[in-house]
């Protein structure tokens, strides 16, 4: 018993030493946010790795409201939370065909646009873009866009890659990182048949299912945000990569080069939106303000490298490369290639979901 | 840590209905009971019968059994017999590899919780997903495997994202989970018993096919148990050794849930997998008589 | 002789194998390289990067929060439980006994899905208080399986004697029952303590986004990428284990050896 006795103490005393250490760090936390109090909190729920977490410490000690940030990995694993009401998030960063979806389902509030002056910054070219999901911009504001293709390690394939058949060629067999998403799978297999990527056709869905489940040996892992870090280790030869990663991976691993295939591909936009049962609606709307600043939107494309409508930030980017990259800022002879994505319905939807299972069985 | 080891509590139930207390204070202490009869009610009966609600309901709230019957769909069939595949090779490889070992450590006539029976089971006090994480930086394409076998000049062996991967992420994980209660129920044989039937003439082998097996049941029955039912219903395993190529289903019940949003599709399937869960857990109950050995403390 | 050491043999061979992915996460922690497969130096950066980080810190303090208030809730209502249901009559004492094996005999991720399924229903905000709620939940079987048995072995004429003797039940059962049982308490806390920290699945359906526990925590790092700090952690997790059970050893032996 005195053994127990001990045992109970000394992981006690270890709990309360990690615990004191944890409460100290929280008040330094609530000290960071200072005369905050009364501003309140705002939720934010945002891809994984997709905004410089500066950005947040910065918001908080300019604006003095606390935020509580989350990160999902697709759209769909973001959907039931809000549908559902399980949190309570104020502003959440979706796609295109997703911002349609909630907005159909009616789970999304109209932004006050009086609490988001920054708007200016934007490229209306993008928010003429983004009508095509959200008709009037009443429910969103660009973020980040950008494309999906393929990247590879030009010393682990025979030739350049330009097209979606290389993820699909036995030739690459193991090599193969696909994108774990449905839409942007089926997309993929879609395009490469010379479909529509916004197909209802349960034919056309029927075909491009068999050609994912002929790649499915083929392939090393469904991934999404793990690609990155696949690739730059060199675990595989080709990975389906956002347009976005691919600046950042080349940074680290020199060996590789992204390309938009030359059948065609996705191009997405994801906005900032607020959830219709938000409790801190005018915190939402000074938290998009603030991600279109210029300087911000700036702060964040350095760090998360990912394209941004900001025109004002673009501007001012200093590296010439970049700035003129076409990997972060694609010309128009590839974005004519590509199209953006569109909410298909329930229906389809849960047929889509139903095949996508198939698939990886 | 030894409480583990301690003889099973007499049952006094003679004793207690002989002695039978006043009836006052009977009803008075039951009382006790009350905030836990609160909670359970609260928070495990009215969720399983929320579960069983979703699972026979369709999206419009009318009843049906498409839920339950989308196990017999060929993907989720698929998934289910690759689960209990995986669980049941599971299983045996945890009972080949505790088995002897307990043997070896009862042999060895150590104390009670010697340090060397602890440290077979420390890996359990070691976070679970920190412990999966481990096998992720061995077995993949680049991984410590790998990097050793290139360094040989060997040809390159893919693990990573197959079922090999998940059953050794599965052993690796539960193992702990079989030693500790079949050492448990060997170290409470007397050995006596053993040293009988030797001297009536039985050799090793039917000592212990006749003698320290039998009686060392309960522990296997609780390994079993506590290896096969997690191995059954993971996700995790599959998820981070599987490369989510390989779907258990586990995953599939997951998926449902966090990403397709159709709860009754979810609950349906969580139906079938507590009706296997249930029917092992009658086949072991059988075996099952003592049923403390799952106290790892 | 041979015997003997094939027995060694295959002893080490499973310390090896359950001992090997711990020695490659030590051996990580102090690459100075981010990549698994290239040794870049021995550095102890990682060590000092896990302490300022505040996303890993915030998590272990919510894991050790809620394993200490889930482990005392549970064994308050736990041992309250057991004593009630060992007073019961059988038909109601099996069915209470039936009823506390279900946590424990369901598979998690029933139990964890079944308890988000009533937390959305009561309109609850998935967090901490529904983290907590549950891991109380599968924590109270865990104290009951140890407290039970110690209860059985206590006399009941002892608990009578003190109350023909003029002592209040209240009275009588600290100076006389609680003695007994308070081993199976103990180890029913911890039990339950140690259940909670490594507890994954019912956390993962329960905490809604907003909370992370450790576990949680790296499973989200997975499928991004997991920093060496992760292997600092495991490090000194797995060193405070070990070290804990050396010290609990040691003093066995002792207490062994006074008493030989």
């Amino acid at each position: 018993m005195k053994k127990t006795k001990l045992m109970v103490s000394l992981i006690l005393v270890s709990s309360l030493l990690f615990t004191a250490c944890g409460t100290k760090d929280n008040s330094e936390n609530n000290a960071n946010s200072g005369a905050s109090k009364d501003k309140g909190s705002v939720y934010v729920y945002n891809w994984g790795e997709y905004i410089d977490p500066d950005v947040i410490t910065q918001f908080e000690k300019e604006t003095g409201i606390e935020v509580i940030y989350n990160d999902f990995q697709t759209n769909e694993e973001m959907y039931p939370l809000i549908e559902k009401k399980a949190v309570q998030y104020d502003v959440v960063c979706p796609s295109d065909y997703m911002i349609q979806k909630m907005a159909e389902h009616d789970l999304l509030a109209e932004i006050n646009y009086d609490n988001v002056p920054n708007i200016k910054n934007i490229d209306p070219v993008y928010l003429k873009k983004a009508e095509i999901f959200d008709p009037g911009n009443k429910y969103s504001v660009p973020y980040c866009w950008g494309t999906v293709g393929i990247l590879y390690n030009k010393t682990m394939v025979d030739e350049p890659i330009d097209s979606w058949e290389a993820i699909f060629d036995e030739k690459y067999n193991d090599n193969i990182l696909m994108m774990d998403s449905i839409r942007d799978a089926y997309m993929i297999s879609l395009i490469s048949l010379g479909y529509d990527q916004n197909t209802t056709d349960e034919a056309q869905i029927e075909e491009a299912t068999e050609k994912l489940k002929k790649q499915h040996p083929l392939v090393q892992a469904y991934v999404v945000d793990q690609v990155r870090d696949k690739m730059i280790n060199e675990e595989a030869a080709l990975g389906v990569i956002y347009s976005g990663e691919a600046i950042y991976t080349q940074r680290e691993n020199e060996d590789l080069v992204y390309v938009v295939p030359k059948e065609g591909s996705n191009v997405w936009i994801d906005g900032w939106v607020i959830p219709k049962n938000c409790q801190n609606k005018e915190n939402a709307e000074a938290w998009i303000n603030f991600m279109c600043r210029e300087d911000i939107a700036l702060k964040n494309f350095e760090y998360i490298t990912y394209s941004t409508p900001n025109k004002a930030a673009r501007e001012l980017i200093e590296d010439e490369d970049i700035r003129n990259s076409t990997i972060a800022f694609p010309g128009d002879e590839t974005l004519n290639r590509c199209k953006s994505f569109t909410y298909l319905g329930d229906e389809v939807d849960a047929l889509y979901m139903n095949k996508w299972l198939e698939v990886k069985n | 840590m030894s409480n583990n080891l301690t003889k099973e509590p007499p049952q006094d139930e003679a004793v207690v209905t002989l002695i039978k207390p006043a009836r006052k204070r009977i009803s008075g202490k039951s009382l006790l009971s009350f905030p836990y009869t609160l909670w359970m009610g609260a928070f495990i009966i009215i969720p399983l019968i929320m579960i069983v609600y979703y699972g026979i309901t369709a999206d419009d709230g009318g009843f049906t059994l498409a839920n339950i019957k989308l196990i017999s769909e060929p993907i989720y069939q698929k998934a289910l017999w690759l689960s209990l595949k995986l669980s049941f090779i599971s299983t045996i490889i945890c009972l080949l590899i505790a088995y002897p070992l307990a043997l070896i450590l009862k042999g060895m006539k150590l104390k009670s919780n010697s340090f060397i029976v602890l440290i077979m089971i420390l890996p359990m006090w070691m976070n679970f997903m920190l412990r999966t994480i481990a096998w992720l930086n061995i077995l993949e394409r680049n991984g410590i495997i790998n990097t050793v076998l290139k360094a040989l000049n060997l040809p390159r062996i893919n693990v990573i994202n197959t079922p090999t991967a998940i059953v050794i992420g599965m052993v690796y994980n539960f193992l702990p989970f079989m030693i500790l209660p079949i050492y448990n129920s060997l170290a409470k044989i007397d050995d006596d018993v053993i040293n009988a039937a030797r001297d009536l003439g039985a050799n090793n082998l039917t000592t212990l096919r006749k003698i320290i097996f039998p009686l060392s049941l309960p522990g296997v029955i609780s390994g079993i148990t506590m290896v096969f039912v997690p191995s059954l219903t993971t996700f995790v395993i599959s998820n981070v050794l599987g490369g989510s190529k390989i779907n258990l289903i586990g995953n599939l019940i997951e998926q449902k849930f966090q990403q397709e949003n159709n709860w009754n599709a979810g609950s349906g399937l969580s139906l079938v997998l507590m009706i296997f869960i249930l029917i092992s857990m009658t086949v072991i109950a059988k075996y099952d008589k003592e049923g403390d050995s799952t106290n790892v403390w | 002789m041979v015997k003997k050491i094939g027995k060694y043999f295959y002893i080490g061979l499973v310390a090896l194998f359950l001992y090997a992915p711990i020695l490659v996460l030590i051996v990580l922690s102090f690459n100075s390289s981010r990549s698994r497969s290239k040794w870049g130096g021995f550095t102890l950066d990682w060590y000092k990067k896990l302490f300022q980080n505040q996303e890993i810190m915030q998590a272990l303090y919510t894991t050790l929060i809620i394993a200490f208030l889930s482990a005392l809730i549970a064994t308050i209502i736990g041992t309250l439980a057991s004593i009630g249901i060992n007073n019961m009559k059988k038909v109601p004492r099996t069915i209470m006994i039936g009823i506390t094996n279900i946590p424990m005999l369901n598979a998690d991720i029933v139990t964890g899905l079944s308890l988000m399924i009533l937390f959305v229903a009561l309109k609850m905000n998935l967090g901490f208080q529904t983290v907590l709620i549950s891991h109380i939940t599968f924590n109270i079987p865990y104290v009951i399986l140890s407290v039970m048995p110690r209860l059985r072995q206590t006399n009941r004429n002892t608990y009578e004697a003190a109350l023909d003797l003029g002592a209040s039940p209240i009275r009588a059962f600290f100076k006389v029952v609680m003695p007994d049982i308070r081993p199976g308490i103990l180890s029913g806390f911890l039990l339950a303590f140690t259940m909670s920290l490594d507890d994954f699945i019912i956390t993962h359906f329960t905490r809604g986004t907003v909370v992370n526990t450790l576990s949680t925590k790296i499973y989200g790092q997975i499928r991004k990428s997991i920093s060496p700090e992760w292997y600092a952690l495991s490090t000194l997790l797995f060193l405070s284990v070990l070290i804990l059970l050396i010290i609990i050893n040691r003093r066995n032996d002792k207490i062994q050896k006074e008493r030989a």
